[in-house]
Parts: C-alpha cells; sequence; structure tokens
C-alpha cells in the first residue's frame, strides 16, 4: 500500500464523499431531519436563557469604526425614492392584522414615544461582526398599544425592498422576541438618523438572533397566527428562497 | 510454522464504547470541517475582539476554500449551516457521553493517565527519539499508549475538541444572551470564531499524523482493532 497519497487521489476521495453527502441531503428525509436540527437549537436555547434574557450590551469606546451595511444597501423603488425625497414625511408604518386598534404611525409620532438605547453586537450569518449604538422604540409598546388577539402567534415585518420579481423583503419573530426588552423599532444608529444603507427610515432589532431577522426600511407590521399563508411559507425571505433557518438564534 | 509465538496473540484492544466513538467521530468530524469550511468561505477573514467586518483589520485573509473540500461542494452557507448546526449536537453529546464513559469506566485513569516515571525527561526524549526513528513499540508495550500517545489524545478529547463545541456556541448570538461569560471567556465573538478555525485545523493535524502512524504502524491490524476490537500483538524484534 502506498502511504504517498498524492493531490488528486486526495481530492477525488474527498470529492466522491463530499458528492456522496450532497446526494444524501437531495434525499427528502435526509433534508428534513437536517432542517430539524433548527428545532432542537430553539428548543435548547430557550430552555437555557431566561424569557427575557439580555444579549450582551458594550460600552461607547467598544463600538465599530464602522458599521457594515449588508443585503439591500438601497431599495431603489420609486415609492421608496419619493419617501426618501422628502425625508421620510409622509412615510407611515402601519401596524394590522390580528390587532384590536389598528394603528398607523409617523416617523415624528415615534419620535415622540419612548425610547431605549443600546450598544449590541450585529451578529451577521457570514460570520462577521458590528457593534452599533442603536435607538428606537420599543416594539412592545406599541403591541400592547394596538391590542395583540388571542390568536396572535407571530410578528411580520413587511419591508420596503424589493429583492427582484415582486419579491419584498419580509421577516418575522414569534411573540418571545417580539416582547423582549430588547427589542426595538430603530430610527438612529451611532446617534444619527439610520442611513439607507442601515434601513432608513425604520428597522427592527432582535438582539439574541442573527443579522437577516433585523429586517430593514419597515413599512408594515402585521399580527398573524400563522407564517404558512404569508410569502413562500417560512416565515422570511431568505427562510423561503435560501433555505435559511427560521430562528437564527445561532 | 509450527506454532505461533506467543507475542502475535490476538487480544482485544478497543472496547466497544471507544469503536463507536471513534467511527462516529469520524464521520461527524468530516461533516463539522467540510460544511465549517463552507460556512466560512462566506466571509473568509478572521479577527480579534468583539467585532469584526470588512472595513475592520483581520489577522488572516484567505482565497475562497475550493468546491473539493467543502460541503456541500457548492456555495451554500444555508445548506453548510444545516449539516454543521445538525451534526454538531450529536458530535458535542457524544463526547459528553465519551467523556463520561471514559471515567467511570476507568478507561482514562488506566490507559490515559501519565505514570510518573513516564514524565522523567529521559523518558520523554526517548520516546520523541522513537517516534522519530518510527520504532514502534512490540510485544505487551504495544498494547499502552506510550507517553506522546497519551498526551495528544487527552489534548485533543479534553482541550480541543471541548474548545471547538464552547467557540461554537460562543459564535450563537442566542447562548451569548444565555450565558454571556462564555463568549467573554472567547475573547468576543470574532475571537471565538478565529479560536474555532485554528482548533479545527489542529483535529486536522492531529488526523493526518493519526493516520500516518496508522499506516506505518500496520493499517490492516490497527484498522482491525478499531472495528472488531482484536489486534494482533507485533512480534519482539530479536
Amino acid at each position: 500500500m502506498s502511504l504517498i497519497l498524492d493531490r488528486r487521489t486526495l481530492v477525488l476521495g474527498m470529492g466522491a464523499t463530499l458528492a456522496g453527502c450532497d446526494r444524501l441531503a437531495r434525499h427528502d428525509s435526509v433534508r428534513e431531519a437536517l432542517f430539524s436540527a433548527e428545532n432542537f437549537h430553539k428548543w435548547a436555547q430557550r430552555s437555557l436563557m431566561a424569557r427575557d434574557a439580555l444579549a450582551q450590551e458594550f460600552r461607547p469606546d467598544q463600538i465599530s469604526p464602522f458599521f457594515r451595511p449588508n443585503g439591500t444597501a438601497n431599495p431603489n423603488t420609486p415609492g421608496y425614492k419619493a419617501l426618501w425625497r422628502h425625508g421620510f414625511a409622509d412615510w407611515r408604518l402601519k401596524v394590522g392584522g390580528l390587532v384590536d386598534r389598528p394603528l398607523s404611525l409617523s416617523l415624528a409620532q415615534l419620535h415622540h414615544l419612548p425610547h431605549r438605547e443600546q450598544i449590541t453586537r450585529h451578529d451577521c450569518v457570514e460570520g462577521w461582526s458590528a457593534i452599533g449604538k442603536w435607538r428606537g422604540v420599543p416594539l412592545k409598546l406599541i403591541l400592547d398599544g394596538v391590542g395583540l388577539r388571542s390568536d396572535a402567534r407571530y410578528i411580520v415585518f413587511r419591508c420596503a425592498d424589493d429583492m427582484g420579481g415582486g419579491r419584498p423583503y419580509y421577516e418575522s419573530i414569534d411573540l418571545v422576541d417580539a416582547f423582549h426588552p430588547q427589542t426595538i423599532l430603530a430610527f438612529a444608529l451611532n446617534d444619527q438618523p439610520l442611513r439607507v444603507a442601515n434601513g432608513a427610515p425604520l428597522r427592527l432589532r432582535v438582539e439574541r438572533q442573527l443579522g437577516y431577522k433585523h429586517a430593514k426600511y419597515l413599512m408594515e407590521i402585521e399580527a398573524v397566527a400563522s407564517l404558512k399563508e404569508i410569502g413562500g411559507g417560512k416565515g422570511g425571505f431568505w427562510e423561503d428562497h435560501a433555505g435559511y433557518d427560521w430562528y437564527a438564534g445561532i | 510454522m509450527d506454532s505461533e509465538p506467543p507475542e502475535s496473540r490476538l487480544v482485544l484492544r478497543h472496547r466497544l464504547a471507544t469503536r463507536l466513538w471513534h467511527w462516529l467521530n469520524a464521520l461527524l468530524l468530516y461533516v463539522l470541517f467540510t460544511s465549517g469550511l463552507g460556512i466560512f468561505n462566506a466571509h473568509p477573514r478572521l479577527y480579534w475582539g468583539h467585532y469584526g467586518a470588512n472595513f475592520d483589520t483581520p489577522w488572516l485573509t484567505l482565497e475562497r476554500f475550493g468546491s473539493w473540500v467543502t460541503l456541500p461542494a457548492h456555495y451554500s452557507l444555508a445548506m453548510s449551516r444545516h449539516w454543521h448546526l445538525a451534526a454538531a449536537p450529536i458530535f458535542a453529546f457524544a463526547l459528553l457521553i465519551y467523556m463520561a464513559w471514559s471515567v467511570i469506566s476507568r478507561h482514562l485513569s488506566r490507559n490515559l493517565s501519565f505514570r510518573r516515571e513516564e514524565l522523567a525527561p529521559r523518558h520523554l526524549w526517548e520516546d520523541i527519539c522513537d517516534h522519530a526513528r518510527l520504532r514502534f513499540p512490540t510485544g505487551e508495550t504495544a498494547l499502552r499508549y506510550n507517553v506522546l500517545q497519551k498526551a495528544s489524545y487527552v489534548g485533543i478529547l479534553f482541550v480541543v475538541l471541548p474548545l471547538l463545541i464552547f467557540t461554537g456556541l460562543s459564535m450563537s448570538p442566542g447562548m451569548n444572551a444565555a450565558w454571556p461569560w462564555l463568549t467573554e471567556l472567547s475573547g468576543g465573538r470574532q475571537s471565538a470564531r478565529s479560536i474555532h478555525f485554528i482548533a479545527a485545523f489542529t483535529i486536522v493535524a492531529f488526523v493526518l499524523v493519526h493516520v500516518l502512524m496508522v499506516l506505518l504502524a500496520g493499517a490492516a491490524n490497527e484498522l482491525r482493532s478499531m472495528i472488531t476490537g482484536r489486534y494482533r500483538l507485533p512480534e519482539a524484534r530479536s
């Protein structure tokens, strides 16, 4: 037996084994098993942490020199451009769905609600992190204001950015995260009004989950009983189109 | 051949728990490493500290790993993550169970703990020389791990593998809320990612040396001992 594995053999061997794994992952049952790990992680993390356990907060001197924007840098739709040109004076956040008193809020109205400020780490699914100081209105305040009906289970966030082919970005979280004290609708980053690249005029912060849950360019918040009927039914744009986990705590 | 010399008899070398864990681990580490490289490819830069993104200074920047070594064999962060996050808990709990078994069954104290005389500088030096000259032990001595083997097995089992698990958990924003001290211990999420990467390649280095040693010591005999448990004692050198 030759002890020298040449690179070609190694490449072919690795390739063959990996191709085997790939083929395996195309079987529905294997795919289902792989995707079900999400349930384990959600259950394990929710069991380990208190319902209101806070994500780590940082000191001002720990803030990233530049907060990297990701995903859509500018929605660039005619509608969004018109809103931007007028400094978002005509922009309204619609809050509806399974609520007792639907609302429509202007940016000025949001500015007058109680705020929360938090210096937190934004963790991208790609692996990078940026620390920034966010200011915004706790989502809990708004949900308490509109009065959730008892059958509401999820909060859906609809966004202004069209991801191509009339598929607007959207995300969703359950009530545990919706009522978490650090879950805010942020209008300021590092003491400046939110820039377009970071989601102007308003974005979601869900600090215990990965970046793609933090929907930017918010237009509408909807309380729903199930995610099945919304978008592709998986609870978010990347969940529908790329197979990302809906629970992004890991 | 009239009668087999006593040294070449078959003995039970590895117990069932060790064999099961060994092969489960081989499979899981393969999946974890290749899917891990797929995840790494989403941002092939490493930083120290809490934060780190494109505008910050990395200590290591690499090209993306080729598709011959990533799972899946094309770029899919979502699928790499599914493989990685499905294999990781099985790997972690299997390690925990194996550690507990090692203590309870006295595998640890009998086979992996150092004896005082082994740690004498002279003995250590002899062991290193034996390794360097590829002089493998024979007879009854071949049934015991030598001091370098013990050091690497204990180091991998109780240091590097747990480090991989804990730095992996340190990168999770959910775990960060549950156990903030864990990420602090790693020195921040980006340090955790760097340590995770270094530990993964430490495992690869261990596996390469491990496989090389198995080949040199007699692949068939060593493989059989890890499959059926039976090992033929090598004859003493004349």
